[in-house]
């Protein structure tokens, strides 16, 4: 199967994290919030234009655009 | 480059020297940092907070038992690791910035993302307390965090506050008074434990460390761990403070520090020792690069390359964080944030997002507008009074005439009629912005609105500040600090005099009421009055958009960076610390700015009204000679006249206007509606003239008071030149293009 990121996630399906790639700034970002391997993400809103969702992890809400959220992958 | 210079100087002051102990404030944003702050500093501080958001470290005292302590609140950051300008801040002030006990605010309600930054913290300082905030909310939503089991497994004190209530902070006293009391004492508290190879070469490095530079073991450990981490932000704020050098081709610098050192120690003058001493700092020197580059291998050849190691570090750190959260907190109703999420549903969904935010946006403009005519009116009539007293005395004292005026119907009118037009429509405006700030909506505003700044290449943030500028661009431009990119920043800064603020929307209004409504009557003139003003802002908005995207594509190049924003909970607003900060903060110091600007003014008006060649006042000279370009763009010399002396406040512009077409030497100040119109219909406005003149209220020059305050945000004289340039020139062209489409229909 193709690969898979929190962008394939429909609205409310949790997805678990696998790895998080891409450039080193945003990576770290990412890490730093808390997405490592094993955490479970669900994309919760999503803005009127589309584009960012907003998903909910570990207790926090967090706004993400589609091409950070390209560099979380999910199992 | 270094787009942007903040001013985040920690200024001296008086207490500071008597100040005995530092207290460092950190915590994660939106976790009511700022409130513990202000809470215990009261007003004795530096800095203002601004849009929810402390960006440079604000430092406060206070005094506990008869001790004087001083407060750094350093800015809200999610990690100490990464490359963020805020986090670079917090992570050097309590580096280096030698606190003698550092606070960490978490929210009681995320702990377990909270504690990803105390576990960092633990890593440089011993000298933790970890403060529990919102136990209030944390209670609503039903969770339960045991205090006393996390204080164990830390082995750090822990305090439970609920901080926006006063007494629940002397116990945060009463353990930072004892923390600092025993800051000496050796402590050994919760220290994250890396995989074994990992360990065993921070282990090395951190003895090397310890040997040959002297530094205690948890730095030492911590160095270690940056050294091998590699970033170099991190790597060159130790060298720098540390004067240890581990880049490799950093020597000249180094050598720098070696003459420093030298120099300091000429007094002892004995060549030798100092030869001797250099020989040897270089030879530790490159022992320790030599280490560094033989552990690196040699964790390489574990499969561990640097990035591996990077990720591990973090992911380690997560880990812990996770385990210790489910140790002590306790979820009795998992569903703790539907409430929150079935409001979040609607504010931004997509049939109904924008449309409410825009609601709310002209509920808050309508209050103000309408709310601050009565204030207004009371002030220009106290202001007045006094003005008739000095007129009064003025004769008395047998002052000259000319001195008279110049001082009174100059200087004072101009700054009184600041003030009154002024001071109101922020005291109102401020508050009710600043609640929507308290309540949590704003970071909401920015995520419905992402996408269009997105295709601009900018933040969403940029929607906030730029609601801000509704209420003052000179506010709206300081607000632009919440973006974390300089670049977008700077667009943001540059483009956020492209929406009216609340001195221009009063101007608008009349414009439109007399010749755009008065041209129909009845209740579709109110409307189609409404619906021009309307109009108006919204072109503002697609201008701000538009020009955004060009700055973004010439001389501001750059993809639009990465745009991680925290939803945080919705929260109850403190509206009476929010009355009170929003005018603190925000009116007095704007308003402070503008009546530095606006004396001066008063009297160059003045000056120029009054002093005449052969009969004609120089006012009228000025006008003359703008008056082709003026034609061109559908207006007289006169109007553009007034835009130009209306620098220091929008507000005077028809003011001018009206002194300007009456022949008078003084500021005009007019109520009746009616009554301007037929002035201004007199001196030949058109339909066409109140078109324009509207476009250019709102696409001209920022007014003095954004001006300076662009200048200070962006250290740049030449930043602030194009600041005043792009709206002007938008003016200019939108002006005559009206013009020439107005010319060519009629014809």
């Amino acid at each position: 199967m193709s690969r898979r990121t929190i962008n394939t996630l429909a609205m409310e399906e949790i997805g678990i994290v696998s790895k998080i790639i891409g450039e080193e700034t945003i990576k770290r970002r990412l890490l730093d919030l808390g997405l490592i391997e094993g955490t479970e993400i669900k994309p919760v809103l999503i803005s009127p234009s589309g584009d960012p969702r907003a998903f909910e992890f570990r207790g926090g809400l967090i706004a993400i655009r589609k091409e950070d959220a390209e560099n979380v992958e999910i199992r | 480059m270094r787009i942007l210079k903040k001013d985040r100087g920690v200024k001296q002051n008086k207490i500071e020297t008597k100040a005995k102990y530092t207290v460092a404030l950190a915590g994660n944003p939106n976790v009511g940092k700022s409130t513990i702050f202000n809470n215990l500093t009261g007003m004795n501080q530096h800095t203002g907070n601004w849009t929810g958001k402390t960006v440079a470290n604000a430092t406060g005292y206070f005094e506990y038992r008869g001790e004087n302590y001083q407060l750094v609140d350093i800015p809200g950051t999610y990690s100490i690791m990464s490359h963020s300008e805020e986090e670079e801040i917090a992570r050097n002030y309590i580096c280096f910035g030698n606190p003698d006990v550092t606070i960490v605010v978490v929210d009681a309600t995320c702990l377990e993302r909270n504690l990803n930054l105390v576990l960092q913290i633990a890593e440089i300082t011993d000298n933790i307390i970890l403060c529990v905030n919102l136990l209030d909310e944390a209670k609503k939503k039903k969770i339960t965090v045991d205090l006393e089991r996390l204080s164990q497994i830390l082995k750090i004190p822990v305090v439970g506050v609920t901080a926006r209530n006063k007494k629940t902070l002397n116990e945060l006293l009463k353990v930072t008074r004892k923390a600092c009391e025993h800051k000496e004492e050796a402590k050994t508290i919760y220290q994250v434990q890396y995989e074994e190879s990992i360990e065993k070469a921070i282990q090395e490095l951190q003895e090397m460390l310890m040997k040959q530079y002297s530094i205690k073991p948890k730095l030492a450990r911590w160095i270690g761990i940056k050294i091998l981490d590699g970033e170099e932000s991190i790597i060159k704020e130790i060298e720098n403070h540390l004067h240890i050098d581990i880049r490799e081709n950093d020597g000249r610098k180094s050598n720098k520090h070696n003459e420093n050192d030298n120099n300091s120690k000429t007094k002892l003058d004995t060549k030798e020792i100092c030869k001797k001493d250099k020989e040897e700092k270089i030879e530790n020197k490159n022992t320790l690069k030599i280490k560094k580059k033989q552990i690196i291998k040699d964790l390489q050849e574990k499969g561990i390359t640097q990035e591996i190691f990077k990720e591990k570090l973090v992911t380690t750190m997560v880990k812990n964080a996770e385990e210790i959260a489910k140790k002590v907190c306790k979820f009795e109703n998992k569903a703790y944030a539907k409430r929150d999420r079935k409001i979040d549903k609607i504010l931004t969904s997509k049939k109904y997002g924008i449309p409410i935010m825009i609601l709310f946006l002209l509920i808050i403009f309508w209050i103000t507008i309408v709310g601050a005519n009565y204030p207004s009116q009371f002030l220009f009539s106290v202001f007045g009074n006094i003005q008739e007293k000095l007129i009064q005395f003025a004769t008395y004292i047998h002052c000259p005439e000319w001195l008279s005026n110049m001082l009174i119907l100059g200087v004072y009118q101009t700054l009184t009629w600041v003030i009154s037009v002024m001071l109101p429509p922020m005291a109102i405006f401020f508050p009710l912005f600043t609640i929507l700030e308290d309540l949590g909506y704003l970071p909401r505003i920015a995520f419905n609105m992402d996408g269009f700044f997105k295709k601009a290449c900018c933040s969403g943030k940029q929607m906030i500040t730029m609601c801000m500028g509704f209420g003052c661009n000179s506010c709206g431009v300081t607000g632009c600090r919440i973006i974390d990119s300089p670049r977008e920043r700077l667009i943001a800064i540059l483009t956020n005099n492209l929406v009216p603020c609340n001195g221009r929307f009063p101007f608008l209004i009349t414009i439109a009421s007399i010749f755009i409504a008065g041209t129909i009557g009845g209740i579709g003139a109110s409307i189609l009055s409404t619906v021009s003003v309307i109009l108006v802002i919204i072109l503002g908005i697609i201008m701000t958009l538009v020009i955004s995207k060009i700055l973004s594509k010439t001389i501001l190049k750059g993809m639009p960076s990465s745009f991680v924003l925290e939803l945080p909970p919705y929260r109850k607003p403190q509206f009476l610390k929010v009355l009170v900060r929003s005018i603190f903060d925000r009116t007095i110091f704007i308003l402070g700015r503008a009546i530095a600007v606006a004396a001066p003014a008063g009297l160059v008006i003045w000056l120029f009204a009054n002093i005449g060649i052969q009969g004609e006042s120089l006012l009228t000279i000025i006008a003359n000679f703008l008056d082709p370009l003026a034609n061109l763009m559908g207006l007289d010399g006169y109007i553009l006249t007034a835009f130009i002396f209306g620098i220091p406040a929008n507000e005077i512009v028809l003011p001018i206007i009206l002194m300007c077409y009456m022949q008078g030497t003084s500021l005009v100040n007019m109520e009746d509606t009616f009554a301007i119109g037929e002035i201004l219909r007199q001196n030949g406005w058109t339909i066409l003239t109140a078109i324009n003149v509207m476009l250019f209220t709102v696409f001209h020059f920022p007014c003095a008071t954004t001006l300076l305050t662009i200048k200070k945000e962006t250290g740049s004289l030449k930043w602030t030149a194009i600041s005043f340039l792009i709206p002007t020139v938008c003016g200019i062209v939108i002006c005559m293009f009206t013009t020439f489409i107005y010319h060519v229909l009629v014809i």
